[in-house]
């Protein structure tokens, strides 16, 4: 509780978490909340391109579509690939991080030498060369994100179980004749659970920004989708004159992980004092 | 000091073995026939299979790949499905301008993101810190390629101030070839003209990539400025009368930057990414922008050429931003 009431005094953080929960309840009730349903797919192409107004108060796109209806819905797809890929980069990550942090062998050593070679390539990098090689879409677009995620979970994790590995309690666990499994899952998992939550909370603004990215260069999303960095691609073409076709997705972009890094930097200052604020 | 470099060159060895490793196999994992790629859309499949035996697909793989070693470390890297030219030249000719704009970039990024964070810093919590707090985070949530599009609608398309994309007006050949940096090629050429056109062609590139750096170097070094002004030797300096900016820049901002440069060397990753998507909206005729054409060529072999280059440039980056922080700070050195 302590904690709790430390994080809320944290203003910057505390904004954070509002977005982030904002944009979560946006995307649930996307379809009861879209002021035009049909116009999210199905555009009335005598309005295309049509400046703000009270009907459509960010616009309409190239095929008269509301561009706030596709914003709304968007969000759905930019969260659940987040989630998504975050997951799955946590199934992947935290085992190999907790057995490489626990062991000291050839093994632990493989793993920490394979993240070093995925992190010595750009993750955009690398993510754009794997989804290339798995086929187009979105499917394979979040599968290279995870594929080249996880090793920042074993990193974390990896850092976090050394830590932990020589405290005097493990030695004990070990004295008493726990076995391995249940000395990882009960004693250190929980001890490196905090860590692991601020990396994926970064993690999801992080991704987010990514999966955008390659949206954009049209390697995930497909249209009609109104993926958010799929808008901002198609919009290209009716600049300037069409300013609000790419500029209100972008800023959804831009809230949205503003509210994850927020709060992951005051989840950050709270499990780590060492790292305050201001950074 | 020399056996500190030499330790991290050896370092990186089996990293890029690692990495000619997987990428290797994922040219191995690719779904389509590299030889029928090869011999375009009208071959029989005779010239199909003679290219698979020219090109040696019909080896074993653990041959297949002591090959594909021998050729990269000749710089081969096979012929390009897109440009139809080797890879190795079409990337030592793209090179260059990835290098001049993220380095410019970097500049930027650096100088900006010190001054700025150092200034923050001096005035601490004034409205210009709580400004620049705001902005180094929503620097950071920014889409890249989004930030991109909206300077080009104001400052390009809207006020015209600035071109819209390319390296250089087309039509306009670029200055002799001495180091394939447009901006020191011209100079050494005694041409200002063209050195100020490669300026304004480069500003707006440059800005875009340098953003998520400059938020976060402004950011470091605030913070470890601000941490550093707590210490006790600047206490005395504050007895002893010197003025505030006296203490400051020699003595706080030499204690204070060692992270903001290890950030520097984080960050050349992010560029480098950032390049691809910044040189592919201002058509800037970089490796990034090589990256996003080959891919939509579906050009494996480029793709993963590409990715190598990267992986070894990051690796001699961070080595380089290692020999800097140990200048700055010898206690580095030791530790390492």
């Amino acid at each position: 509780m302590l904690l709790v009431k430390k994080l809320l005094r944290d203003i910057p953080a505390v904004l954070g978490l509002v977005i982030i929960v904002t944009v979560v309840l946006v995307a649930i009730f996307a379809w009861h909340l879209v002021p035009d349903p049909y116009g999210v797919y199905d555009g009335d192409i005598l309005t295309r391109l049509q400046p703000p107004s009270w009907e459509h108060p960010f616009g309409t796109d190239d095929l008269g579509r509301d561009i706030l209806s596709r914003v709304i819905v968007g969000s759905r797809g930019a969260l659940m690939i987040a989630l998504g890929v975050v997951a799955v980069s946590m199934v992947i990550g935290i085992p190999l991080g907790l057995y490489a942090g626990y062991e000291s062998g050839w093994g632990s050593e493989a793993i920490m030498r394979l993240t070093d070679i995925f992190l010595a390539v750009p993750q955009l990098i690398l993510a754009l060369a794997v989804a290339q090689i798995l086929s187009r879409g979105i499917e394979s677009a979040m599968l290279a994100l995870a594929l080249t995620y996880w090793p920042f979970f074993t990193r974390t994790v990896f850092a976090e179980t050394r830590r932990v590995r020589t405290a005097l309690f493990i030695e004990a666990m070990e004295g008493l004749g726990a076995s391995r499994l249940r000395i990882i899952t009960a004693h250190i998992l929980p001890n490196v659970a905090a860590s692991i939550i601020v990396r994926a909370t970064i993690g999801m603004g992080f991704t987010i920004l990514t999966a955008a990215t390659l949206g954009f260069l049209g390697i995930g999303a497909t249209p009609p989708s109104p993926d958010w960095g799929l808008t901002i691609a198609e919009s290209r073409e009716y600049l300037p004159e069409s300013w609000w076709f790419a500029t209100f997705p972008g800023l959804a972009i831009l809230l949205t992980v503003l509210g994850f890094n927020l709060f992951g930097d005051g989840l950050r200052d709270l499990v780590d004092p060492r790292l305050r604020r201001s950074r | 000091m020399w056996r500190f470099v030499l330790r991290r060159i050896l370092l990186m060895i089996p990293v890029l073995f690692g990495l000619l490793l997987l990428t290797f196999t994922m040219l191995q994992l690719i779904p389509t026939d590299p030889a029928a790629a090869l011999a375009g859309d009208n071959a029989t499949v005779e010239q199909i299979e003679a290219i698979r035996e020219q090109f040696g697909y019909n080896d074993p793989v653990v041959v297949q790949f002591w090959t594909y070693l021998k050729q990269v470390s000749h710089g081969d890297f096979g012929v390009s499905v897109y440009s139809m030219r080797p890879i190795g030249a079409d990337i030592a000719q793209r090179l260059p301008a990835t290098i001049e704009l993220t380095f410019v970039a970097l500049i930027l990024a650096g100088v900006g993101g010190i001054v700025i964070g150092t200034l923050a810093a001096v005035w601490h919590n004034s409205a210009f810190d709580h400004i620049v707090r705001v902005l180094s985070v929503a620097g950071l949530a920014v889409a890249a390629f989004w930030f991109a599009i909206m300077l080009q609608v104001l400052f390009a398309m809207d006020l015209n101030w600035l071109p819209l994309r390319g390296r250089l007006a087309v039509g306009i050949a670029g200055p002799p070839h001495v180091t394939g940096f447009y901006l020191i090629d011209s100079l050494i050429a005694g041409d200002f003209g063209l050195f100020w056109q490669s300026l304004r062609y480069l500003t707006l590139p440059a800005v875009t990539l340098s953003l998520g750096g400059l938020a976060t170097i402004a950011r470091f070094t605030r913070s470890a400025i601000v941490e550093t002004m707590q210490r006790d030797f600047v206490a005395y300096e504050q007895a002893v009368g010197f003025p505030k900016w006296r203490i400051v820049l020699p003595y706080v901002l030499r204690n204070s930057l060692v992270t903001p440069i290890t950030q520097i060397g984080l960050l050349f990753g992010s560029m480098i990414s950032g390049a691809v998507v910044v040189e592919s909206i201002f058509d800037w005729p970089g490796l990034g922008s090589y990256l996003v054409q080959v891919i939509f060529a579906a050009d494996y072999r480029a793709i993963l050429a590409v990715t190598l280059v990267i992986g070894v440039i990051y690796a001699l980056v961070n080595i380089a931003v290692d020999l800097v922080h140990t200048w700055v700070d010898p206690r580095v050195s030791e530790h390492m």
